[in-house]
């Protein structure tokens, strides 16, 4: 058929529109030339090098891990709260309180971090990291609750009311039941809500105060031309990093919708 | 009855149970989100003293923010950027959506969601900086058209212009755009399409008569996901923009850690804010009469 060819030929355009910027990446890491531009000068690994003994890197590293390993686990959490609640009960203002809490998702990010900047500065609070954690729970929650939810939501309650029934109380019934079933759900909150606030970067700048996050690192560096085939390098890993991150995470969102025999719609959205 | 007998009572209640449940969040997302957005619009009513906040009730911020023709230009231009990333968006993405939907088997939708979704998980500020490196005065686009003689000399508009501005953010938010259309073109019943057919339509009229429409709430979700986070883009105007693609973000950030005049910026984010939701609105009441006429 014509029409499917030519929609196959448009598609494909379309993943190498998706991909092109990423593909240069680990060009220009392996380059060896301080400019970023055609033609290549050769293949190096100095940019590796350079990239591993760099102390401010290393301490943007570790706070951004810091606080991603934070954010995700407390978002994660409040990601639990609210899926459960959603799926299993009916209360008054569910629609109105549950907007609120996914409300980020389509609120410009500068308005979270500036409306927040404004308060932790009113209340007379320091930034450092641990404004930035406070920012990022904020903005991973909707993400977490979205996965969490179909986690939840194809849950079979007859499972439940049986464990009831023979004599479980209401936590052990959530922890020896429903956990489980809902656990690949809970891994892949974590890895996404992870990649997410390793990303991050309007927040962070706005809340970080002098401690950089990567992101807030990668951005001051691009105003030096020199750092930034060394910026190139990073982003090759990170990119290869997070493509890891993702398969795990769609291997457990995938086998989450198998064991708790649901129907898989694809995508994390 | 004692306090306990209404606890106990309380305690069995649906609605208790889940208020219970939900509050841990609900109680996070006001402390942190509503509180905060409060005080923005608090702020946004106050005086600016050197430094500190003066509890003195004024307009004074709005005004400026609407007469300065320098700020409402930047308004204007984001709200044109917003528009126009939000329509190159979506009707890229369509075609991808239905791709996905109509044409694949079943077993090759998620390999392909799952390829399209990738990219918007790496770094967004790298990616942002790569496309300055492709559509640079010395950038790989033109050394490529330069390479195949299309032109004689480096293009300029592609790098630090609006239409830099756009391309790099009609790429960020691709996923954004393909995945809601495909989940509604997903729920479409298929035996509607051959129905349409059945009774003598052609292939395109049943798309327009039947497929356009039931996917359209996958379309509204599009539009307001791509549009609504787009106007509010610090990073991209930033990095490839220049003076010329500058947007409200960046002034907002001028406002609050240059100038530290935080009424105004406050005054800019709402201000930025409102135009987003009334546009919005206008949108989906705009949809909603559209659909109405086409049943």
């Amino acid at each position: 058929m014509r029409a499917a060819r030519l929609f196959k030929t448009y598609a494909l355009a379309y993943l190498v529109f998706l991909y092109a910027p990423i593909i240069l990446l680990p060009v220009f890491a392996f380059n060896d030339a301080t400019i970023i531009a055609f033609p290549l000068k050769g293949i190096t690994l100095k940019w590796f090098e350079a990239m591993f003994g760099n102390p401010t890197l290393a301490l943007a590293v570790r706070n951004s891990l810091t606080i991603a390993v934070s954010a995700s686990i407390l978002a994660t959490c409040l990601g639990i709260f609210t899926a459960r609640a959603v799926t299993r009960y009916n209360f008054p203002a569910k629609g109105g309180i549950a907007g609120l809490i996914v409300l980020p998702l389509v609120l410009p990010e500068i308005i979270v971090a500036v409306s927040l900047l404004a308060v932790l500065l009113g209340l007379g609070i320091n930034l450092s990291i641990w404004t930035v954690i406070l920012g990022h729970v904020l903005i991973c929650t909707p993400y977490t609750v979205a996965i969490l939810n179909s986690a939840f939501a194809s849950l079979d309650r007859s499972l439940e009311e049986a464990a009831i029934d023979l004599g479980e109380g209401r936590w052990s019934t959530f922890r020896l039941i429903i956990l489980p079933l809902v656990a690949p759900g809970i891994v892949s909150s974590l890895l996404i809500s992870f990649t997410i606030s390793l990303d991050e970067f309007i927040i962070a700048f706005f809340l970080a105060g002098t401690q950089p996050t990567l992101p807030v690192y990668i951005f001051s560096q691009f105003r030096f031309p020199a750092s930034v085939p060394v910026i190139m390098a990073l982003g090759t890993i990170l990119v290869v990093l997070s493509i890891i991150l993702l398969t795990i995470a769609e291997y457990f969102r995938r086998r989450g919708i198998a064991k708790s025999g649901g129907k898989d719609t694809g995508g994390f959205l | 009855m004692g306090k306990a007998g209404v606890m106990h009572r309380l305690g069995r209640s649906e609605a208790a149970n889940g208020l219970a449940l939900i509050a841990p969040p609900a109680i996070y997302a006001c402390l942190l989100l509503a509180a905060p957005l409060g005080l923005l619009f608090l702020y946004s009513f106050l005086t600016d003293g050197y430094l500190t906040i003066l509890w003195e009730f004024t307009f004074q911020n709005y005004i400026d923010a609407w007469t300065d023709p320098q700020v409402r230009q930047l308004m204007l231009r984001s709200l044109w950027v917003a528009m126009s990333v939000t329509l190159a968006t979506v009707l890229l993405a369509f075609p991808v959506a239905y791709f996905v939907s109509f044409h694949l088997r079943p077993d090759r939708k998620s390999l392909w969601l799952f390829l399209i979704t990738i990219p918007f998980w790496t770094s967004y500020l790298i990616r942002v900086f790569l496309w300055k490196v492709i559509l640079d005065y010395g950038g790989v686009l033109n050394s490529f058209l330069l390479g195949i003689g299309i032109v004689d000399e480096p293009v300029r508009w592609f790098m630090n212009s609006p239409t830099a501005v756009v391309i790099t953010l009609a790429h960020a938010y691709a996923p954004f755009a393909i995945l809601p259309i495909f989940v509604a073109l997903e729920k479409i019943d298929r035996s509607l399409l051959e129905a349409g057919q059945d009774l003598g339509e052609s292939g395109l009229r049943t798309f327009w008569r039947v497929t356009l429409p039931l996917a359209m709430p996958g379309v509204v979700a599009a539009v307001l996901i791509v549009f609504i986070p787009t106007i509010g883009d610090y990073v991209t105007p930033q990095l490839v923009g220049g003076t010329e693609g500058r947007m409200v973000a960046n002034l907002i950030y001028l406002q609050y850690m240059r100038l530290d005049n935080f009424p105004a910026g406050s005054a800019i984010a709402v201000s930025a804010m409102f135009m987003v939701t009334a546009i919005s609105l206008i949108f989906i009441w705009l949809n909603r009469r559209f659909l109405k006429v086409g049943k």
